[in-house]
Protein backbone atom coordinates (compact mmCIF):
# COMPACT_ATOMS: atom_id res chain seq x y z
CA UNK A 1 0.00 0.00 0.00
CA UNK A 2 2.40 2.80 1.30
CA UNK A 3 5.10 1.27 -1.12
CA UNK A 4 2.80 2.07 -4.09
CA UNK A 5 2.24 5.52 -3.19
CA UNK A 6 5.48 5.87 -2.83
CA UNK A 7 6.49 4.45 -6.24
CA UNK A 8 3.75 6.70 -7.60
CA UNK A 9 4.48 10.05 -6.01
CA UNK A 10 8.68 9.89 -5.56
CA UNK A 11 9.31 11.60 -8.47
CA UNK A 12 7.82 14.17 -6.87
CA UNK A 13 9.65 14.91 -4.69
CA UNK A 14 7.57 12.82 -1.64
CA UNK A 15 9.58 10.34 0.39
CA UNK A 16 7.09 8.00 2.33
CA UNK A 17 8.78 6.51 5.86
CA UNK A 18 6.90 4.29 7.52
CA UNK A 19 7.30 3.37 11.28
CA UNK A 20 6.43 0.32 13.15
CA UNK A 21 4.92 0.28 16.89
CA UNK A 22 5.96 -3.06 17.13
CA UNK A 23 7.55 -4.49 20.17
CA UNK A 24 10.48 -5.29 17.78
CA UNK A 25 12.05 -5.98 15.06
CA UNK A 26 11.04 -9.92 14.94
CA UNK A 27 7.35 -8.71 15.21
CA UNK A 28 7.57 -6.12 12.27
CA UNK A 29 9.69 -7.99 9.77
CA UNK A 30 7.10 -10.41 7.82
CA UNK A 31 5.05 -7.14 7.44
CA UNK A 32 8.08 -4.96 5.55
CA UNK A 33 9.40 -8.17 4.17
CA UNK A 34 6.22 -8.15 2.47
CA UNK A 35 6.26 -5.12 1.13
CA UNK A 36 9.75 -4.71 -0.43
CA UNK A 37 9.89 -1.33 0.50
CA UNK A 38 12.28 1.25 -1.51
CA UNK A 39 11.52 3.85 1.67
CA UNK A 40 12.61 3.86 4.83
CA UNK A 41 10.81 1.41 6.92
CA UNK A 42 11.56 1.56 10.40
CA UNK A 43 11.04 -0.31 13.86
CA UNK A 44 10.01 1.92 16.93
CA UNK A 45 9.36 -0.63 19.46
CA UNK A 46 9.41 2.78 22.73
CA UNK A 47 6.46 4.46 20.66
CA UNK A 48 9.08 7.17 20.27
CA UNK A 49 6.97 8.83 17.26
CA UNK A 50 3.81 7.88 19.27
CA UNK A 51 4.85 10.17 21.75
CA UNK A 52 6.51 12.81 19.60
CA UNK A 53 3.30 13.32 17.03
CA UNK A 54 0.96 12.13 19.77
CA UNK A 55 -0.45 9.12 17.86
CA UNK A 56 -3.22 7.12 19.53
CA UNK A 57 -4.15 4.51 16.89
CA UNK A 58 -3.15 3.20 13.74
CA UNK A 59 -2.73 3.68 11.60
CA UNK A 60 -2.13 7.87 11.73
CA UNK A 61 -0.72 9.52 9.18
CA UNK A 62 1.14 13.23 9.19
CA UNK A 63 2.16 14.90 6.39
CA UNK A 64 5.82 17.37 6.71
CA UNK A 65 6.28 20.18 4.03
CA UNK A 66 10.17 20.52 2.31
CA UNK A 67 10.74 22.86 5.49
CA UNK A 68 10.09 20.18 7.74
CA UNK A 69 6.55 21.48 8.89
CA UNK A 70 3.95 20.00 9.86
CA UNK A 71 1.56 20.29 6.83
CA UNK A 72 -1.39 17.97 8.16
CA UNK A 73 -1.30 16.75 10.99
CA UNK A 74 -2.72 12.96 12.71
CA UNK A 75 -4.84 11.35 10.47
CA UNK A 76 -6.21 7.82 11.35
CA UNK A 77 -6.25 7.02 7.38
CA UNK A 78 -6.49 3.55 7.09
CA UNK A 79 -4.10 2.44 3.85
CA UNK A 80 -7.26 -0.43 2.69
CA UNK A 81 -11.03 -0.20 3.83
CA UNK A 82 -10.68 -2.98 5.90
CA UNK A 83 -11.39 -1.02 8.85
CA UNK A 84 -13.70 1.43 6.92
CA UNK A 85 -16.90 0.75 8.87
CA UNK A 86 -15.62 0.98 12.12
CA UNK A 87 -13.52 4.73 11.65
CA UNK A 88 -15.92 5.75 8.35
CA UNK A 89 -12.72 7.39 6.90
CA UNK A 90 -11.84 6.98 3.48
CA UNK A 91 -8.55 6.34 2.59
CA UNK A 92 -9.21 7.04 -1.46
CA UNK A 93 -9.96 10.62 -0.69
CA UNK A 94 -6.94 10.84 1.94
CA UNK A 95 -4.55 9.80 -1.14
CA UNK A 96 -6.44 11.89 -3.59
CA UNK A 97 -5.98 15.10 -0.86
CA UNK A 98 -1.87 13.80 -0.84
CA UNK A 99 -1.87 13.35 -4.32
CA UNK A 100 -2.88 17.22 -5.02
CA UNK A 101 -0.74 18.48 -2.33
CA UNK A 102 2.28 16.64 -3.67
CA UNK A 103 1.62 17.56 -7.04
CA UNK A 104 1.60 20.98 -6.34
CA UNK A 105 -2.34 21.11 -7.35
CA UNK A 106 -3.47 22.43 -3.68
CA UNK A 107 -1.77 24.03 -1.07
CA UNK A 108 -1.72 21.91 2.11
CA UNK A 109 -4.15 23.20 5.06
CA UNK A 110 -2.96 27.02 5.81
CA UNK A 111 -1.10 27.29 9.60
CA UNK A 112 -4.40 28.31 11.28
CA UNK A 113 -6.36 25.34 10.14
CA UNK A 114 -3.34 22.94 10.70
CA UNK A 115 -3.25 24.14 14.36
CA UNK A 116 -6.63 23.75 15.14
CA UNK A 117 -6.69 19.96 13.77
CA UNK A 118 -3.61 19.18 16.08
CA UNK A 119 -4.63 17.35 18.98
CA UNK A 120 -2.12 18.07 22.08
CA UNK A 121 -0.55 15.36 24.63
CA UNK A 122 -2.09 15.81 28.32
CA UNK A 123 -0.30 15.04 31.65
CA UNK A 124 -1.82 12.33 32.18
CA UNK A 125 -0.96 10.91 28.20
CA UNK A 126 2.29 11.67 29.00
CA UNK A 127 2.62 9.74 32.22
CA UNK A 128 1.15 6.99 30.45
CA UNK A 129 4.00 7.13 27.78
CA UNK A 130 6.37 7.24 30.72
CA UNK A 131 4.53 4.10 32.04
CA UNK A 132 4.75 2.30 28.37
CA UNK A 133 8.15 3.03 27.96
CA UNK A 134 9.28 1.57 30.97
CA UNK A 135 7.20 -1.32 30.35
CA UNK A 136 8.36 -1.86 27.15
CA UNK A 137 11.73 -1.59 28.68
CA UNK A 138 11.58 -4.06 31.14
CA UNK A 139 10.03 -6.79 28.75
CA UNK A 140 12.82 -5.74 26.16
CA UNK A 141 15.30 -7.13 28.95
CA UNK A 142 13.34 -10.26 30.19
CA UNK A 143 10.94 -8.73 32.99
CA UNK A 144 7.57 -9.92 31.40
CA UNK A 145 5.81 -10.18 34.23
CA UNK A 146 7.11 -6.74 35.85
CA UNK A 147 6.69 -5.14 32.28
CA UNK A 148 2.38 -5.90 32.13
CA UNK A 149 1.67 -4.28 35.30
CA UNK A 150 2.87 -1.07 34.02
CA UNK A 151 1.43 -1.41 30.43
CA UNK A 152 -2.06 -2.16 32.66
CA UNK A 153 -1.08 1.34 34.70
CA UNK A 154 -0.55 2.85 31.34
CA UNK A 155 -3.85 1.85 29.67
CA UNK A 156 -5.43 3.09 32.93
CA UNK A 157 -4.11 6.38 32.14
CA UNK A 158 -4.95 6.68 28.85
CA UNK A 159 -7.80 4.44 27.95
CA UNK A 160 -8.35 5.28 24.96
CA UNK A 161 -4.87 5.13 23.18
CA UNK A 162 -5.07 2.01 20.77
CA UNK A 163 -0.98 2.31 20.75
CA UNK A 164 -0.81 1.72 24.57
CA UNK A 165 -3.94 -0.57 25.54
CA UNK A 166 -3.96 -2.80 21.63
CA UNK A 167 0.09 -2.37 21.22
CA UNK A 168 0.93 -3.73 24.87
CA UNK A 169 -1.12 -6.74 23.91
CA UNK A 170 1.46 -9.09 22.46
CA UNK A 171 3.91 -7.82 25.08
CA UNK A 172 1.01 -9.14 27.93
CA UNK A 173 0.16 -12.56 25.97
CA UNK A 174 -3.68 -10.83 25.22
CA UNK A 175 -4.86 -11.62 21.74
CA UNK A 176 -5.15 -8.28 19.75
CA UNK A 177 -8.03 -9.25 18.09
CA UNK A 178 -9.85 -10.76 21.19
CA UNK A 179 -12.20 -9.64 24.18
CA UNK A 180 -10.33 -6.79 26.13
CA UNK A 181 -9.87 -5.24 21.99
CA UNK A 182 -13.34 -5.59 21.19
CA UNK A 183 -14.46 -4.06 24.93
CA UNK A 184 -11.87 -1.67 24.43
CA UNK A 185 -13.29 -0.56 20.41
CA UNK A 186 -17.34 -0.41 21.85
CA UNK A 187 -15.59 2.00 24.79
CA UNK A 188 -14.40 4.45 22.10
CA UNK A 189 -17.56 4.05 19.52
CA UNK A 190 -19.34 5.14 22.65
CA UNK A 191 -17.44 7.80 23.24
CA UNK A 192 -18.25 9.56 19.96
CA UNK A 193 -14.76 7.74 17.70
CA UNK A 194 -13.02 10.23 19.83
CA UNK A 195 -9.84 10.49 18.13
CA UNK A 196 -11.54 10.19 14.21
CA UNK A 197 -11.44 13.78 12.76
CA UNK A 198 -13.25 14.32 9.23
CA UNK A 199 -11.59 15.01 6.11
CA UNK A 200 -12.63 18.79 5.28
CA UNK A 201 -15.05 18.69 2.30
CA UNK B 1 23.16 -1.50 50.12
CA UNK B 2 23.91 -0.65 47.08
CA UNK B 3 21.81 1.86 45.48
CA UNK B 4 22.50 0.79 41.76
CA UNK B 5 19.24 1.33 39.33
CA UNK B 6 18.23 1.94 35.35
CA UNK B 7 17.70 5.03 34.57
CA UNK B 8 15.66 5.28 31.53
CA UNK B 9 15.04 8.85 29.47
CA UNK B 10 13.36 9.68 26.62
CA UNK B 11 13.84 13.72 25.39
CA UNK B 12 16.06 15.84 26.85
CA UNK B 13 18.81 14.00 29.00
CA UNK B 14 19.41 14.49 32.40
CA UNK B 15 22.35 14.13 35.10
CA UNK B 16 21.30 10.26 36.73
CA UNK B 17 20.50 11.15 40.40
CA UNK B 18 23.14 9.22 42.33
CA UNK B 19 20.02 7.62 44.78
CA UNK B 20 16.66 5.84 43.64
CA UNK B 21 15.15 8.28 46.23
CA UNK B 22 16.74 11.26 44.56
CA UNK B 23 14.19 10.55 41.27
CA UNK B 24 10.94 11.84 41.93
CA UNK B 25 12.00 15.09 43.65
CA UNK B 26 13.76 15.81 40.14
CA UNK B 27 11.24 14.78 38.17
CA UNK B 28 9.08 16.97 39.98
CA UNK B 29 11.85 20.23 39.66
CA UNK B 30 11.67 19.50 36.00
CA UNK B 31 7.71 18.94 35.34
CA UNK B 32 8.63 15.69 33.73
CA UNK B 33 6.68 12.27 34.06
CA UNK B 34 8.58 10.05 35.74
CA UNK B 35 7.05 5.88 36.10
CA UNK B 36 8.89 4.00 38.60
CA UNK B 37 9.28 -0.10 39.38
CA UNK B 38 10.81 -0.01 42.76
CA UNK B 39 10.95 -4.08 42.94
CA UNK B 40 12.84 -3.91 38.90
CA UNK B 41 15.20 -0.69 39.99
CA UNK B 42 14.04 0.67 36.98
CA UNK B 43 12.79 3.96 36.19
CA UNK B 44 11.32 5.71 33.02
CA UNK B 45 11.62 9.85 32.98
CA UNK B 46 9.63 10.86 30.17
CA UNK B 47 8.50 14.20 28.54
CA UNK B 48 6.11 16.69 29.83
CA UNK B 49 2.64 17.34 27.84
CA UNK B 50 3.57 21.15 27.98
CA UNK B 51 6.79 20.58 25.68
CA UNK B 52 5.29 17.94 23.47
CA UNK B 53 2.32 20.08 22.94
CA UNK B 54 4.81 23.58 22.56
CA UNK B 55 6.74 21.87 19.19
CA UNK B 56 3.50 20.63 17.83
CA UNK B 57 1.75 23.75 18.44
CA UNK B 58 4.76 25.64 16.70
CA UNK B 59 4.19 23.16 13.69
CA UNK B 60 8.52 22.30 13.67
CA UNK B 61 8.02 18.60 13.07
CA UNK B 62 10.13 16.96 16.03
CA UNK B 63 13.02 15.12 14.86
CA UNK B 64 13.51 11.61 15.14
CA UNK B 65 16.22 9.08 14.54
CA UNK B 66 14.91 5.05 14.04
CA UNK B 67 16.71 1.93 13.01
CA UNK B 68 15.11 -0.01 9.84
CA UNK B 69 15.48 -3.64 10.02
CA UNK B 70 19.33 -3.93 9.13
CA UNK B 71 19.60 -2.08 12.30
CA UNK B 72 20.49 1.34 10.15
CA UNK B 73 19.53 4.42 11.73
CA UNK B 74 17.14 7.13 9.45
CA UNK B 75 16.29 10.46 10.80
CA UNK B 76 13.28 12.11 9.70
CA UNK B 77 16.05 15.94 9.33
CA UNK B 78 17.52 13.85 6.84
CA UNK B 79 14.54 14.38 4.28
CA UNK B 80 14.30 18.06 4.59
CA UNK B 81 14.01 19.56 0.79
CA UNK B 82 11.08 16.68 0.23
CA UNK B 83 7.65 16.60 1.44
CA UNK B 84 7.06 13.49 3.71
CA UNK B 85 4.23 11.07 4.11
CA UNK B 86 4.83 9.92 7.62
CA UNK B 87 2.96 6.73 8.28
CA UNK B 88 2.67 4.84 11.84
CA UNK B 89 1.31 1.25 12.09
CA UNK B 90 1.11 -1.81 13.86
CA UNK B 91 1.06 -5.41 13.25
CA UNK B 92 -1.62 -5.75 16.23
Amino acid sequence: MWQGVYEELKDRGLVVITVALDMDAEAARPWIEAARPSHPSLVDPRHVVADLFNMVNVPTVVWIDERGRIARPNDVAFGTDTFRHITGIEAARHLGLLRAWVRGETAALGEADTRARLSLPTPADQQARAEFGLGQWLFAHGRRDAAAAHFVRAGELAPHDFTIRRGSMPMRGVDPMGPEFRAMLGDWTKAGHRYYVPLED
Amino acid sequence: MSDTFTLIVEGPPVEKPARWAELEPLAARLERPLATDPDERAAFLGVSARTRAARLASLEAPDFTLPDLAGQPHSLAEHRGLKVFLVAYGSW
